[in-house]
This record gives structure tokens, sequence and C-alpha cells, in this order.
């Protein structure tokens, strides 16, 4: 059956569809695929005075001795479950509001999705601007309230969760709620609306439909979307690099990325690659198991 | 008609093919082109285009305007070069200049710090300029200190051309002296005139405070340096191989700034700032004291951030004997990518030689400088010595603008000029969340900083094959 003769047809049938799928792959290849190689192969080599050579373990070696190694684990893993209790509940009622909602509904959506269309760095400055100790915003309607006011992203507290996290927590949640918000929405949208009726005629509350009908409903999206919010907030660096320089009062908002970062190129000379490309692939490894492990746990549960 | 059907679809395929290979090699050159500099090269023709001179931001309009007129200049008597400049009031972002080094997409000639050489070496992106540079090439070279060689020089093989040169002492707000019923022509030496001064000046109010000082961008363990070299303590050992800032002097730095701050409130609650803030603060009348070069005024504060030349003055660096021990010194030299060709070489030195060491043009155009406003007499840069130095001094009387009788103490303490740390970028990075615990943190454990800072910095200088 795979004759040649068979293959020039299947070939031109599917000619299109390859030429498509060209600029996609080459793409990921060039700027995806080959970093990654690339990344893993660095993490076990040395470059002195520009001679590369193979190290073994020693970028590992040195990224697990850090001081701040764990600090910045335990830095990431805070951010990340403060910025799912806020990032994935936030969106979530907003969108269960907005679909409630009879009125201004366009609107309000817009409004919503508009913190989205800022590029992150200068909502992450708006934000430094709210948080500015002396003149900010947020420190000027506590004093006006006669409440105590905060150094907020330089708070030096230690205590869990930090005062300079819930800040950093604060200003992501409201940059990125904005698309979540409408993916809910969609989904909400869906539900078919007989659910909810047959629901309200057997006498169900709000809080009884959403359990039993909305969260239900939305399971899919629900899941696929804590799955990539997880992803991205374990990547966690431009929001505390704008808000407070990266590291924080007492590393306190010093994340794996930022501790990637500085390991690349904040140190200038002292500057190390293959460390950072160590450090990179730790990432790499602990989220692709994080992953799959979420994919294989939803699958089983599905069958 | 069936053929004429099939060729349709056949023509279509073709097309739809063509079009998504195009719409794919599109987006490749799109993601591409975000990762490439543009890159300059020498035709045949004989024209060379050579880039990354660092020129001043167009919101400075005047300097901006002198730096096109002196391109345009040079473009004309020599036609067959093309200058390329980058606007920015900082060029060498050191992370920046650390990742382009790293990829290979730093300027053909790009602007560095002193200190900056080994790290380019280390990458192999700098180029040897040894054969190129000379009496003819640039003529006042014999008369540059070799304080300022030094740093562009490895072993007996040249790498750059060094444009500026500074030491750093303390700048004032005289308005805000006056004000607060001190004596602006005396600016304060100790750490304890600082307090007393700083303290007064905060009690202006109005937002205004008395000291600033960075911890952030580096420029928190920039300017620790500073301050320990002041109270007579170093970085590290002469050797550049184990940290020494652990030190009774170190400790003294630490406690007058968090002094400053939490016991005198004499510093903004707001920290974590880089360089570029307190110029601001200090145009706006905000702030009393800062550390700092004297080209911080002429080329940020009154050209940028629209100060008022008359208003500032200059001690020498606080220490806590008042006679200041040393001082960082630093400056800025241009470096040459090892890509360059042979023609990009001679023709970046002669640029850099019309603009930036050729008194009476380029930055040393100081007829212009008057003329148009900017603030001229300013004792540094101190680029030159021999001949050239003398006629220096001479030029420099001939248009001085300034009342120079405001810098006096700072120029009268003379400070020893102490160069940089080893890896200095690293050290001022490390010493940057110090710098931010003491400003931020009343209850900051000083002692237990210095001590992790220690250990982080003698493990940068065990690893480092520069220093």
């Amino acid at each position: 059956m795979s004759s040649p003769h068979s293959l020039t047809p299947r070939l031109r049938r599917n000619l299109s569809a390859y030429g498509f799928l060209i600029g996609g792959v080459v793409c990921f290849a060039l700027f995806s695929w080959y970093p990654m190689v690339r990344e893993i192969i660095m993490s076990f080599q040395k470059t002195q005075l520009g001679v590369t050579s193979w190290a073994g373990l020693v970028n590992y070696r040195r990224i697990f001795n850090d001081p701040t190694f764990w600090t910045a684990w335990r830095n990431t893993l805070e951010f990340t479950l403060l910025a799912l209790i806020f990032g994935f509940a936030v969106p979530f009622f907003v969108a269960i509001l907005l679909n409630e909602l009879r009125h201004a509904k366009g609107y309000l959506r817009c409004l919503v999705y508009l913190p989205v269309m800022l590029p992150p760095a200068s909502a992450l400055l708006l934000f430094a601007y709210f948080y500015d100790p002396t003149y900010g915003l947020f420190n000027d309607i506590l004093h006006t309230l006669h409440l105590p006011t905060s150094q907020w992203v330089l708070s030096s507290g230690t205590r869990w969760p930090t005062a300079a996290m819930i800040s950093v927590v604060i200003a992501a949640t409201w940059m990125n709620m904005g698309g979540a918000t409408l993916i809910y929405l969609a989904a909400l949208q869906n539900i078919p609306g007989e659910l909810y009726e047959a629901a309200e005629l057997d006498g169900a509350g709000i809080v009884k439909k959403i359990r039993h009908i909305t969260i239900p409903q939305t399971k899919l999206v629900l899941s696929m979307l804590l799955l990539l919010q997880i992803i991205a907030t374990m990547q966690m660096f431009v929001e505390a690099f704008i808000l407070d320089g990266g590291q924080g009062v007492n590393n306190n908002t010093e994340s794996v990325v930022y501790l990637i970062y500085q390991y690349a190129f904040a140190m200038s000379s002292a500057s190390n690659f293959n460390s950072a490309a160590a450090l990179g692939v730790v990432l790499l490894v602990v989220l692709a198991a994080f992953s799959g492990g979420y994919v294989w746990l939803t699958r089983t549960r599905d069958r | 008609m069936h053929r004429r059907l099939h060729g349709r679809a056949g023509y279509r395929k073709v097309a739809g093919v063509t079009v998504a290979a195009a719409l794919g090699l599109a987006a490749v050159a799109a993601c591409s082109s975000s990762s490439t500099t543009s890159a300059s090269t020498a035709s045949d023709t004989g024209h060379v285009t050579v880039g990354g001179f660092c020129a001043p931001p167009s919101s400075s309009p005047v300097p901006y305007r002198e730096w096109n007129e002196d391109v345009a200049t040079f473009e004309k008597a020599n036609p067959n070069i093309t200058i390329q400049s980058i606007y920015s009031a900082q060029c060498d972002v050191p992370a920046t200049l650390t990742a382009q080094l790293a990829a290979g997409t730093e300027p053909d000639v790009y602007e560095t710090y002193f200190g900056d050489l080994n790290q380019a070496l280390d990458a192999g992106q700098a180029a040897d300029i040894t054969q190129y540079v000379n009496s003819t090439t640039v003529p006042v070279w014999k008369d540059i200190v070799p304080s300022a060689i030094a740093p562009v020089t490895a072993g007996k093989t040249l790498y750059g051309i060094p444009i500026f040169n500074y030491t750093q002492g303390l700048v004032i707000n005289r308005q805000l002296f006056t004000q607060a019923g001190l004596n602006p022509n005396t600016p304060p030496t100790t750490w304890a005139q600082v307090e007393t001064d700083a303290t007064a000046i905060t009690k202006l109010g109005n937002g205004i405070y008395g000291y600033g000082d960075y911890s952030a961008d580096n420029n928190g363990g920039w300017h620790f340096t500073s301050e320990l070299d002041a109270n007579g303590g170093a970085m590290t050992n002469a050797a550049g191989t184990t940290a020494s800032f652990d030190t009774t002097q170190g400790m003294q730095v630490l406690d007058a700034l968090h002094t400053l701050r939490f016991t005198d409130k004499a510093m903004s609650p707001t920290e974590a700032l880089g360089w570029g803030t307190l110029q601001k603060q200090m145009a706006a009348g905000k702030l009393g004291m800062y550390i700092a070069a004297p080209d911080d005024i002429y080329q940020v504060i009154v050209p940028i951030d629209g100060g008022n030349v008359n208003d500032y003055g200059m001690g020498p660096l606080p220490s806590v004997s008042g006679t200041p021990a040393g001082t960082l010194s630093g400056g800025d030299a241009y470096l040459f990518a090892k890509r360059d060709t042979p023609a990009q070489i001679e023709a970046g030195i002669k640029w850099i030689n019309f603009q930036d060491l050729t008194l009476g043009q380029g930055q040393y155009n100081l007829a212009r400088n008057k003329a148009d406003g900017i603030p001229v007499g300013f004792y540094e840069p101190q680029m030159f010595q021999g001949a050239t130095g003398t006629a220096y001094t001479a030029l420099l009387n001939k248009y001085t603008t300034i009342n120079e009788s405001y810098y006096s103490t700072f120029v009268n303490a003379n400070e020893t000029p102490d160069g940089q740390p080893a890896d200095d970028q690293a050290l001022y990075k490390t010493l940057d969340p110090v710098m931010l615990a003491v400003l931020t943190n009343p209850n900051a454990n000083m002692s237990q900083l210095l001590k992790g800072a220690t250990s982080a910095v003698n493990e940068i200088l065990a690893n480092s094959s520069g220093g």
C-alpha cells in the first residue's frame, strides 16, 4: 500500500496543510525547542574565558547550595498560592456577576478587560505609584480614613503571608483577571438556561445553583485555566521586578525566575549562564511534572 | 470543464501553499527581527556606518541639539562615515550589557563603565584596538591620565578609549540649606553633621527630605562602596580575592543611613530608588543632600530635570572623621565589538576623538555650552594632565559660568580616587539588598546583613575569572 504512487497524491493533498504548518513549526523550533535543548545542554557545561567544557553537575550543585534557592522557591509557591486564591476565584465570581447583570453588561465587560490591554510594565508602574509609601494613592486613602499606612511592596515583615507578596499579588490579579473573566463568561453563557430554570423550580438558591450547575458545567474550563494559571504564576518575574526591583526587602519577593535572571544577567562580570540554565531546567522539570500529573489526574477522573 | 476546474483547484492549492509559506517566512522574519541588531557594515564603496554612541536624550533638548549638530558637522567632514547614536540618559545598564555581550548583540562601539572590560573580554566581545590609537588618531592620548587608561587596558593591549571620569561628593541644595537656616557655604562633612542638617531641612515639611540615597539597580552598592571608602574601608582586600566590608567602617555607613531614615526620619519612606530618581527630587527642590559626582548637576539635574544651577553646590563625601579617606572613582569608556571591521574601528575612533577628546569641540565645546546656557566650569571630568591639562584648565577658566565657590569644599578636599573594586557591578548588586533593608526595615540586623553579603561576595570573587 505504501508504494511511491500513493505517497505523491497524499503529499499533494496535504501540501497546503504543510505550508501552513511550516511557519509555526519553524518559529517553534527556532525560538522555543532549540533554546530548550540548548538550555539543557548548557546546564551541564561551564564557560571560562570564552572556552566551554563539560562540567557535570557543578551548576546544579551551585544552585542547590545557594542560600536564596529555597527562599526563591518558597516565595514562588507563596505567590502561586495567593495568586490562585485571588486570581482564580475573583475572575470566576466577577464572571458570574457579569453574567447575572441585566444592564451595562458590555460596558462592564469592557471595563474588566481593560487592564489586560495595558502592557504589563505600564500596569505595574501604575501600581508602583499606588504603593508609593510617601505619595502613593493607597496610603493617601488610608491616611484620610485615619487607618495605619503600609510600606506595601517594601514591607520588611517576613511572616507569611507577607504584606510585600500580597501587594504583588493584588497588582498581578488586577492585571490578569480580565482574560480569565472573559473565558469564564463564555463558559457560563454556554450553560443551557433550562438547567437554571429547572433548578429554580426545584427551589434552589444562588449558592446551590453555582454549586450544582455552574461549577460542574464549567469544570473543563475551570481545570484548564487552573493549570495554565499555575504554570504562569510559577514563572512570576515582571511583577516584583517592576514593583520593587525583584528581590524586595529581606528577599521576600525574590522568585525562581528572578534568581535565573540574577544568575544570567544581573551579576555582570560574575554572571553565569550555565547556573541560570541549570535553574531553568529545574523549573522546567517541576512544571512539566506538575502538568503531567495534573493532566493524568483529571483524565482518570473523567473516565 | 472538468479539466478547467481541476486546473483552478490546482492553482488555488499552489497559491495556498505559496501564501502559507510566505506567511511562515514572514512570521520567522518577524520573530527574528526582534532579536538581531541593525547590522552596520562597510560596503564596497568605502562607506562605513558605525554605531552605539551614547547621545543625550531628546528630553534634554539643548544637549540633544548640540549632539546632532556635532554629528552633522562630523559627517560633512567625513562623507564616508555615518554615525549611529543611542539617545539615552543612561546607555550602560549593567544587566543589559551582560545580556548583549553574551549574545554578541552589543553595538559596534559600546559605552561601558570603567570595570566592565573583564566581562567584555570573558565574553570574547572586545576588539584589540592597540594599533589604531596613536598621536595622529588621538592627539591628546599621551596626556590622558593613567587612571583613565588603566581600565581599558589588559597587559599591553588596548581595548577601549576613556571619555569621562569622576569622583564623588555630597551634592547639596543651597536653597533648602538657606531656608532651613543653615550655611550653604559649609556643607556637612561628618555623618553627624549630615544628620543635623538633614533633620533641619526635613523640618521644612512639604514633602522635603534632608538626605536621599540609592538602594536599587546596583546603585545602592555603588554608593555603599563610596561611603565605605570615605570612612577608610574597602570592599575587598588589595588582591581583590576576599570581601573586607564587614568591619567597623562598614557598620558606620549602615548605622548613619539607618539613623537618618528611622531615628531622624530625614529620609523618605519611598526607597528602592535607582539612578535618576534623586536627581529629579533635587531638581524639584524636595531633597536636601545626596551623594553624586559633579556631572549629575550639569548633565542631569539642570538640563534634563529642569533645576536651576545656582541652587546647587557640593561638599566632600561624608565620613565619620570629616575628612574622607578616599572615594570611589570611575568613568565611562567606549569598547569596540570584536566583529567590527578595521574601517569601523577607525571611524569609531575618529568620532570619539572629535566628540569626546578634542578641546574646543564636542563635549569640550565650552564656548557653545556657555552660549547655550549649559553650566560650565565644573571640576570634573579631569581627564587630562600635562600640556592638555593646562590647556583644559585655561579653557575652563575662560568660559566658566558657575559660581565655583559653591564647590570649593569638595574641590579642596582633594579626595583620593580609590577606583572600583574587582567585579564591581556584581558587588554593587550584592550590596543593593543590604542598603534596601537598612532603609526600609526599622529593625534591620545590620551586622547580619553585612555577614550575609560578605559570604555572597566571597563566593563571587572565588568564582571570578576576571578578579
